[in-house]
């Protein structure tokens, strides 16, 4: 587990004393965080399924420990890019905020008993964009698991490529596409699950090269973001449009699973892959 | 309204009285040779103030110009071409075209982005922007040059992919990341030549290439300016600032190490002489293909995966993120 991990724990709950109560964006019921908490920040009274931080996401998912890959791999700033704000500016804001390094956390640790590679994009930070520290830490991570043989599942979160970083943050979709391609070519397991939101850059790369893809309930997931679309063809897309479940409905993804059955669904779908592993390894 | 259009307009009204004075030069006994070099004088002045040093803006524009030679001009002077259609699923899509061809002696699968040049053959090709038919039918001839052993020389001229209904309802997020996959994978030579617009993923999704060429007046960038400027300030029209600041000329990408060569354009554009320009491009190709036909197939992606995975800056210091107290 990296050092900082129980800290940021540690900070979270001082946080939850000052806000108590969150309220839900969907159905409005006041809930009090503990029992959202407890219930894997999924609103007990009409199943909105909150964005999760990666750290909160990392302790509901791996079993014990959980040891990170590439924490070392920091932001740098190769367009010099200033807007409104400098993007070393926007970068300290979102590690403030998210008290994350970068967009993703990776590492290895188990997921029902089964030794895994995990990748958990957040949101928070830059709307989980993929600059050259996500799409490195990607490649680091699936290099890992090619390397000891361990099934690959990453949660994605993302507004897509990240503007800042340029055609650099481009080239993230080909580098992260060429680790896909050699990890899976010697016969690993990969799995995505697609959680609110997936768009752009990250859904047109790793997310839909999957072996298999799962998604939360209303996770919205595209590649164009719904503004652009709206815009283009000038009128108001229906409500379900995006969503995991239009996404199941059209053949895109496996499956829709609620977050509640998420680790049991994950740790089934690892079973199944060692026992291909194991007869493999015994027929060769 | 383009604005390399409109700042050549008074160019192409000089040529024209140049022209003329030219032809009354030649039938009448007064020598007006003074007057025409005075013109010719204030011609190549004014053509030194637009095109001497033109700004990332005038660059996406020149790459958008109407009378820019497209795809199709290009695979027009292949010595042979047979065009393969359709993805084998849903549609053939017109923005993409693509199929056997012979650059010289040399048997290529060729794949080109197809933007219109009027507004009707616009309408039919979508200006350009694939939908995830099109990308399919892209894996698919990519697929088959791999399995034949042919070279895979694409064209890449789009503003991006499709962002309509359609287009999310057949999930062009999986159309582009599988093509991204399969020229990953392809077990032959690839190269990828920018002559007007890379628009982001949908641009990328065909030039993952063991060589990466691009005219002198061409962009690629991560997203188009509009939609850069639409995203991060959600006002596309701050497109001139995002041009500006995303680096995203041939020359920033050569910088990069993105783009590996370009190649030079007349003065004035790409399109104030075709011909030259295309056999130019075309002499690149093959050039290209050349050195990359001796590496054997293994050795040819290991170059392009180490290609791929070297490219990104960051620091590797860490940093210290968590502060404990308020």
């Amino acid at each position: 587990m990296p050092d900082w991990l129980p800290r940021r724990r540690a900070k979270n709950e001082q946080a939850e004393d000052a806000a108590t109560w969150s309220k839900c964006p969907k159905c409005s019921e006041v809930l009090y965080r503990r029992d959202l908490a407890a219930n894997l920040w999924v609103c007990p009274r009409c199943g909105h399924h909150f964005r999760m931080s990666a750290v909160d996401r990392i302790n509901i998912t791996v079993d014990g420990d959980f040891k990170e890959i590439g924490g070392d791999v920091l932001p740098g700033d190769p367009l010099e890019w200033v807007d409104k704000k400098k993007y070393a500016t926007k970068l300290a804001g979102d590690r403030e905020k998210s008290q994350l390094s970068e967009a993703v956390i990776c590492g290895t640790g188990k997921i029902g008993g089964f030794e895994t590679a995990i990748g958990v994009m957040d949101f928070h930070f830059r709307g989980g964009t993929m600059g050259t520290v996500v799409g490195e830490r990607i490649s680091m991570l699936l290099e890992r698991a090619r390397e000891f043989h361990l099934p690959c599942v990453i949660f994605t979160a993302s507004g897509g490529a990240r503007m800042e970083e340029g055609m650099l943050a481009l080239m993230q979709l080909a580098k992260t596409t060429a680790a896909v391609a050699r990890f899976r070519e010697d016969g690993n397991f990969f799995v995505t699950v697609l959680t609110d939101p997936t768009t752009g850059g990250v859904s047109a790369s790793f997310a839909f090269q999957a072996d298999v893809i799962a998604a939360e309930p209303k996770a919205m997931i595209g590649f164009a973001g719904r503004r652009v679309i709206e815009q283009t063809i000038r009128q108001k897309l229906p409500d379900q449009f995006q969503t995991a479940e239009f996404l199941l409905e059209k053949g895109h993804i496996d499956m829709v699973v609620p977050r509640t059955d998420l680790k049991a669904t994950l740790t089934r779908l690892l079973d199944y892959a060692a026992a291909g592993h194991r007869a493999r390894t015994a027929a060769s | 309204m383009n604005l390399i259009v409109e700042r050549e307009r008074g160019l192409l009204e000089l040529e024209k009285r140049i022209a003329e004075l030219r032809a009354a030069n030649a039938q009448q006994s007064l020598d007006l040779s003074p007057e025409i070099r005075a013109l010719e004088e204030k011609y190549s002045q004014i053509q030194r103030e637009i095109f001497g040093s033109m700004t990332p803006w005038q660059k996406v524009h020149m790459a958008r110009h109407p009378n820019r030679p497209t795809a199709a001009d290009y695979i027009a002077e292949f010595a042979q071409f047979d065009e393969l259609h359709g993805d084998r699923h849903f549609r053939d899509d017109h923005a993409i075209v693509g199929g056997f061809a012979k650059l010289g002696e040399r048997s290529v699968m060729a794949i080109a982005q197809q933007r219109g040049r009027d507004t009707k053959e616009n309408l039919r090709r979508n200006f350009g922007m694939p939908s995830p038919e099109g990308y399919r039918k892209v894996q698919r001839l990519a697929h088959l040059a791999s399995h034949l052993g042919l070279p895979i020389v694409t064209f890449v001229d789009t503003k991006g992919a499709d962002p309509g209904i359609g287009s999310e309802e057949r999930a062009q997020s999986e159309a582009i990341a599988a093509c991204l996959y399969e020229f990953t994978v392809a077990r032959v030579p690839i190269v990828a030549t920018v002559i007007g617009e890379g628009g982001s993923g949908g641009a990328l999704a065909m030039s993952i290439a063991d060589r990466i060429i691009m005219l002198e007046h061409s962009y690629y960038s991560v997203a188009s300016p509009e939609g850069c400027a639409a995203i991060l300030w959600s006002d596309a029209s701050k497109a001139e600032e995002a041009a500006t600041r995303l680096k995203l000329t041939a020359q920033d990408l050569l910088q990069f190490g993105i783009a590996d060569e370009i190649v030079p354009e007349p003065t004035g554009g790409a399109h104030r002489d075709p011909a030259g320009t295309i056999s130019r491009v075309l002499k690149n190709i093959g050039d290209a293909l050349d050195e990359l036909a001796s590496l054997p197939a293994a050795q040819l992606k290991e170059a392009r995966y180490q290609k791929y995975r070297r490219i990104g800056a960051w620091q590797n210091e860490r940093l210290e993120v968590v502060k404990t107290g308020p």
